[in-house]
């Protein structure tokens, strides 16, 4: 389980949590919502231990990743996948090379079942044939996918996902909504996804999360979260410029 | 007054600076010692690395090397014939190249051309979260993309040298015997006299200090980028600006200790 305590972190003067509590259940996809530049990347990347906060526990599975060395991290770290918001793939590397990644650092496989491995992570995020391609040469939303493939190429506990449909056409955000509704039933995997996608959101959670300020103020079911009542989450469903959430 | 302690402070804050700076590569140095002993070791990416540092570097190196060495025998010829010793220019090329003008010259090359590049290539990967992803991925970025780079940087950047000291001296000798007459019995006769083989093996480890500073200043430049395209840009200038300075102070500590 993870679960986020007190969590407070600027840069510089900017205040970007601001004693953020967050519990996420165990097997089932959290979805976090909040105005761009609120800090949700931020918030993903304290869980994974690439931020570490100015105060405030993050813990997983019971231990606290703040306190961590670097070897007791990566430790941890083997549990987790993660999407970035540009896919992050390495560019001196193949879509293959990228994909097979992980499992050449971390499982023995040979080479045969690597490769399989990874044309079975291509399919299933809709990909067939771009094994060879470098990653300057796919559209964005293919990055994205592949990114997709990589993260969970070693099938882990947790995955996280920053914005995974941002950016691909209705089809193919359907296509990878099914695709994270599946894997995550399929593997049992805990989900921690953000999005801004308002038909995504209700799609794919088990709980919403509403970040705002440096806070999570809401959390709840996608059926709660629809009766909600606070002025910011119905703005920010409604996606009305009339509300609490200034459009600077 | 007030002018005066404002430049002292400045001053104070830039040396501060400087000094942290340095520290911080050490460490980066020993963080790399130790990840470079510690298997799997990654070949693929070794060679990959050691043909871009060195294969790729070696047209620039046998261009410079081959004129630097002219240009010596040239200037050489000049101010020993007021003495009629134009028959030491042999030697005196030959010496210059292996003990000083070969090492320097190569590691400028190769910070030009692979320094840089490793500064940006890693600076791209951090603003563009590749290293991030590298963490994510419970894989360490300084044995991945460090460790390689200086490996490369420390074996080939001694052996670019030898062919800068080998093409210099043909060059030398070209100038010296075809464009200037000497004697080219006598122009080698001196190579031999007055080049010890030791001259050659120290030149030889100062190219490997070269390009360990080289290396280490490119990665830890671009490793620790920050602030997008521009930020590349930065660390890719700063990386050949300090990794030449260094190496031109360290090549005069380094004479001092060796000849
Ligand atoms: N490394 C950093 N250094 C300085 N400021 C940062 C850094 N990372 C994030 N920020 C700042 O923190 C704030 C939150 O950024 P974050 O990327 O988390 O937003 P976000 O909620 O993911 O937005 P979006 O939906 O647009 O991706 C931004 O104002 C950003 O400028
Ligand atoms: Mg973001």
């Amino acid at each position: 389980m993870i679960k986020l305590v007190d969590l407070h972190k600027s840069f510089g003067k900017q205040k970007v949590l601001d004693g953020l509590d967050l519990e996420i259940e165990e097997e089932k996809t959290t979805v976090i919502i909040g105005r761009s530049g609120g800090g949700k990347s931020v918030l993903l990347k304290h869980i994974i231990g690439l931020l570490r906060p100015e105060r405030g526990q993050i813990l997983i599975d019971g231990t606290d990743i703040t306190k961590l060395n670097d070897r007791a991290l990566n430790e941890i770290r083997k549990k987790f996948g993660m999407l970035f918001q540009e896919a992050a793939l390495f560019d001196s590397m193949t879509v293959a090379e990228n994909v097979a990644f992980p499992l050449r650092e971390h499982t023995t496989m040979k080479e045969t079942e690597i490769r399989e491995t990874v044309a079975d992570r291509l399919r299933s995020v809709g990909l067939t044939g771009v094994e060879e391609k470098m990653p300057s040469e796919l559209s964005g939303g293919m990055r994205k996918r592949v990114g997709l493939a990589r993260a969970i190429a070693l099938r882990p506990q947790i995955v996280l996902f920053d914005e995974p449909t941002t950016g691909l056409d209705p089809v193919m955000t359907e296509a990878i909504n099914r695709l994270i509704i599946d894997t995550q039933k399929n593997f049992n995997l805990t989900c921690v996804v953000i999005s801004h996608d308002v038909r995504s959101i209700f799609e794919i959670g088990h709980r919403i999360a509403m970040l705002y300020e440096g806070k999570i103020i809401e959390n709840g079911t996608p059926e709660e979260l629809r009766g909600s009542q606070n002025p910011v989450t119905l703005q920010f469903l409604a996606g009305s410029i009339e509300g609490p959430i200034r459009i600077m | 007054m007030n002018r005066f302690s404002g430049a002292l402070d400045r001053l104070g804050r830039a040396v501060l600076a400087g000094v942290e700076e340095m520290g911080k590569i050490i460490l980066l140095f020993v963080s790399v010692l130790g990840w470079m002993f510690r298997p799997p070791f990654k070949l693929r990416n070794i060679f990959k690395q050691m043909e871009f540092v060195g294969v790729k570097s070696i047209f620039v190196v046998v261009l410079t090397g081959t004129f630097t060495g002219m240009v010596m025998a040239l200037q050489g010829y000049h101010g020993f014939r007021m003495f009629s010793a134009e028959s030491l220019v042999g030697g005196t090329v030959a010496l210059g190249m292996t003990r000083e003008l070969g090492p320097v010259l190569t590691s400028l090359m190769v910070t030009a051309r692979a320094g840089s590049a490793m500064a940006a290539e890693l600076g791209t990967m951090r603003v563009t979260e590749q290293i991030d992803a590298l963490y994510v991925m419970a894989a360490n970025p300084v044995k991945h993309l460090i460790v390689p780079r200086v490996i490369a940087g420390v074996l080939m950047t001694p052996l670019l040298t030898v062919v800068s000291d080998f093409t210099g001296i043909l060059g030398g000798y070209f100038v010296g015997v075809h464009i200037l007459g000497i004697n080219s019995g006598i122009f080698i006769k001196n190579i031999t006299r007055l080049v010890e083989l030791n001259d050659i093996y120290n030149g030889l480890v100062k190219a490997a200090c070269f390009g360990l500073i080289l290396s280490l200043i490119g990665c830890y430049k671009g490793f620790n980028t920050y602030g997008g395209a521009e930020g590349v840009g930065r660390a890719t200038t700063e990386a050949v600006v300090l990794a030449s300075i260094s190496i031109l102070i360290s090549d005069y500590f380094l004479t001092a200790i060796m000849f």
